[in-house]
């Protein structure tokens, strides 16, 4: 009895993949980690393979004395010689000041920025600022949140009050204002958003794992364990965690296409990853200086988000639905995932209430 | 109904300490950032004067000046004092009352808020009772995907796309995009300011809206078709009531419970998109006073405009408390504590 969650997660697996929608955002959410992963391979302003004076090298990858400083692009080449290009053949930071500010064009497919700088290819670069800044903030926030959460729910009492009066302040925050109040005083950098973002999403988790301890703690088997002697620690982590998790993960999900919105919407206000780093955020704030005319500049960063935040919420969505498949189908809770969110504490009626809200589309059951 | 009288002010009474703790890690997350409000100043009086340097006795004397030379737990109790007796000090940027730079700013975040409250609670709500009569069928279907995207939709984008489209420029020219109100339209008729200011605040309330428009017609659909699924429904049904009154005495005060309690989600909800949408825009309220605070480094401001915020987040959540006991007579406050 230690263990049956290798039949529960085929089972949610199971469901999941009967979920078309769920399906397609997860084959998104992979194609943007293979972008990502491959951003080097795909816009870069090396050649990938390159014949050159008789010798094959890899110029995209290799800083040797001999080609460091050829420029491949320049002339006619050598006869014999070849070179294989990325497929968009311009780096991040590949700046062109004699073709700024361009329309979409067969050469720059998605135009260039302010400072002719390609557009594509720092939408495929910045694809992995975006994903680590919402996997490491949420890794943060669900660490923080477990932790939290797992303390006030295992031992209650004076831990659990400290806690959950934390939880209630931190809930009631402006917490897109705390965030950018304190990104203004931090040195711009892309750990601290990271950080903060994550410091700021744990309020959610915690309060999610505290209510699973809670239950769990009167569960036979955690009872039994305790009865034991065993010690707190390998309760907590050996026999309630893994039985907690299922919620944390859904949340988590979520939680990663809210850190990249946030993300993007402190690049777009200035508070961004600091350049030359290219930032999907960041290319969509430059379109407000030419606000006038340069749709490329806001279309297609905006619709990078777009698709990555639906695609996260849709994989959550679908998670959701395949762990709890008797839950009504309240979706979308991408912004704010409203079980996140202070739900009213009606303190001394709660089991009143309890028992519509249940019922209700926007309680956790 | 004096029990709703006492159970309010309990709340309020307990709505108190996470206000202390609100302001205080604004505080200390304020104070303890390097860059002081005392350099950004001397920078900016200095930058424009040749050979000036802002030497460590400078800096020593305007901290003195605005009190932040004193201990930390001094400062932060000197402001709560002052706050008690509502008063938020001078901005440090143009020594205006903060209470008077508040107040302007909140007036015309609350007129955004509000016309966008009502607004999606409008519209949501009759959709979310149609579609539940026409559940499955496929203009419900494209209706719900077409929702879903709009949910989905950064508010940034879609303020930045607006004005490209409808702000002049090369595209169409429908909507001013900058300010509350044009400038020197306090002389006009009446009816042409009305005019000026709904055109002007027509796109940032779009904005403000479609997110929580998209979130309360689902919200509003799945209550519908679940309350219409109850026994009690059916009963209405079989004892010959008609299909008005079986919809909107019968189905509709319940399904409204869940709408309710998520205006408690979507009121903080909105006024932290203003931060964005406002800037964005440049309307002079909360959000942008916040974000022009934050960027001068403007410490009273910033304090207020944490404060109020949280102040409107546990009003929003109090309302919603109390909207729920007008609609649903089973929920009474009545003082039984735990």
């Amino acid at each position: 009895m230690k263990r049956a969650t290798g039949g529960f997660a085929r089972e949610v697996a199971r469901r999941f993949r009967e979920d078309a929608l769920a399906m397609c955002g997860l084959c998104l959410v992979l194609g943007l980690f293979g972008v990502a992963a491959l951003a080097d391979l795909l816009a870069n302003d090396r050649p990938l393979v390159a014949k050159y004076g008789g010798e094959i090298w890899f110029p995209a990858f290799s800083n040797a004395p001999e080609i460091r400083d050829v420029d491949f692009a320049a002339g006619p080449l050598r006869p014999g010689d070849w070179v294989l290009w990325p497929p968009v053949p311009y780096g991040p930071t590949t700046y062109d000041l004699a073709r700024r500010l361009e329309p979409p064009t067969r050469d720059h497919l998605l135009g260039t920025d302010d400072r002719g700088r390609d557009v594509l290819s720092r939408l495929i670069h910045g694809s992995r600022v975006s994903l680590s800044v919402g996997f490491v903030a949420v890794g943060v926030a669900a660490v923080a949140g477990v932790a939290a959460g797992a303390a006030a729910g295992y031992w209650a009492g004076t831990v659990d009050m400290v806690i959950s009066r934390a939880i209630e302040i931190m809930i009631c925050f402006p917490t897109f204002f705390l965030i950018l109040t304190v990104l203004a005083f931090l040195p711009p950098s892309i750990f601290w958003i990271m950080l903060v973002i994550g410091l700021t999403g744990w309020p959610g988790i915690a309060r999610l794992v505290r209510g699973e301890f809670l239950k769990l703690k009167e569960v036979d088997y955690v009872v039994a364990a305790r009865a034991t002697g065993a010690r707190s620690s390998s309760v907590m982590l050996k026999h309630m965690l893994p039985n907690a998790m299922a919620p944390v993960l859904v949340s988590a999900t979520f939680g990663v296409a809210g850190a990249i919105l946030t993300e993007s919407a402190l690049s777009f206000l200035g508070f961004g990853v600091p350049p030359p780093t290219p930032s999907w955020g960041d290319t969509l704030s430059q379109s407000r200086n030419y606000i006038e005319f340069a749709w490329w500049l806001t279309l297609f960063p905006g619709a990078a988000i777009f698709l990555t935040v639906t695609a996260y919420s849709l994989v959550g969505e679908g998670l959701r639905d395949a762990i709890d498949p008797r839950s009504a189908p309240r979706k979308w809770s991408v912004v704010f995932d409203p079980s996140s969110l202070p739900r009213p504490v009606v303190r001394g009626t709660d089991e009143a209430l309890a028992s519509r809200r249940s019922g209700a589309p926007g309680a956790r059951p | 109904m004096a029990d709703v009288g006492r159970y309010v002010i309990k709340r309020c009474l307990l709505t108190i300490p996470t206000l202390f703790g609100i302001t205080l890690v604004t505080f200390v997350v304020l104070q303890l950032a390097p860059g002081g409000p005392a350099e950004i100043r001397l920078q900016a009086a200095l930058s424009g004067q040749r050979e000036a340097r802002v030497t460590e006795e400078i800096i020593e004397q305007t901290r003195r000046l605005y009190g932040l030379d004193r201990p930390i737990h001094e400062r932060y109790l000197r402001w709560v004092a002052r706050i008690v007796r509502l008063d938020f000090g001078e901005s440090y940027k143009d020594h205006r009352p903060v209470i008077e730079k508040v107040w302007e700013a909140l007036k015309v975040t609350l007129v955004l808020n509000v016309i966008a409250i009502v607004a999606s609670y409008v519209l949501s709500i009759p959709w979310g009772v149609y579609s539940s009569r026409i559940a499955g069928s496929l203009v419900d279907q494209v209706v719900t995907v077409a929702l879903f995207i709009l949910y989905s939709l950064p508010s940034f984008w879609v303020a930045t796309m607006m004005i490209l489209f409808l702000g002049g420029g090369e595209f169409l020219d429908v909507f001013p995009t900058y300010g509350f109100r044009s400038y020197g339209s306090e002389a006009w008729p009446l009816a042409r300011q009305l005019w000026d200011l709904s055109s002007h605040i027509f796109l940032p309330v779009v904005c403000l809206t479609y997110g929580s428009l998209a979130l309360l017609s689902r919200y509003a659909r799945v209550a519908m078709l679940e309350v219409v699924g109850q026994d009690y429904i059916r009963t209405a049904r079989a004892k010959g009531l008609g299909e008005g009154s079986v919809i909107f005495k019968h189905a509709f005060r319940n399904a409204l419970i869940p709408l309710i309690t998520l205006f408690a989600n979507v009121f903080p909800a909105l006024i932290g998109g203003s931060v964005i949408v406002e800037t964005i825009f440049s309307i002079p309220g909360m959000g942008k006073l916040g974000f022009d605070s934050v960027l001068a480094r403007d410490y009273p401001v910033i304090m207020a405009v944490a404060t109020i915020s949280a102040v409107l987040t546990l009003v929003g959540i109090l309302v919603s408390d109390l909207l729920y006991m007008v609609v649903d007579p089973r929920v009474s406050f009545e003082g039984q504590s735990r």
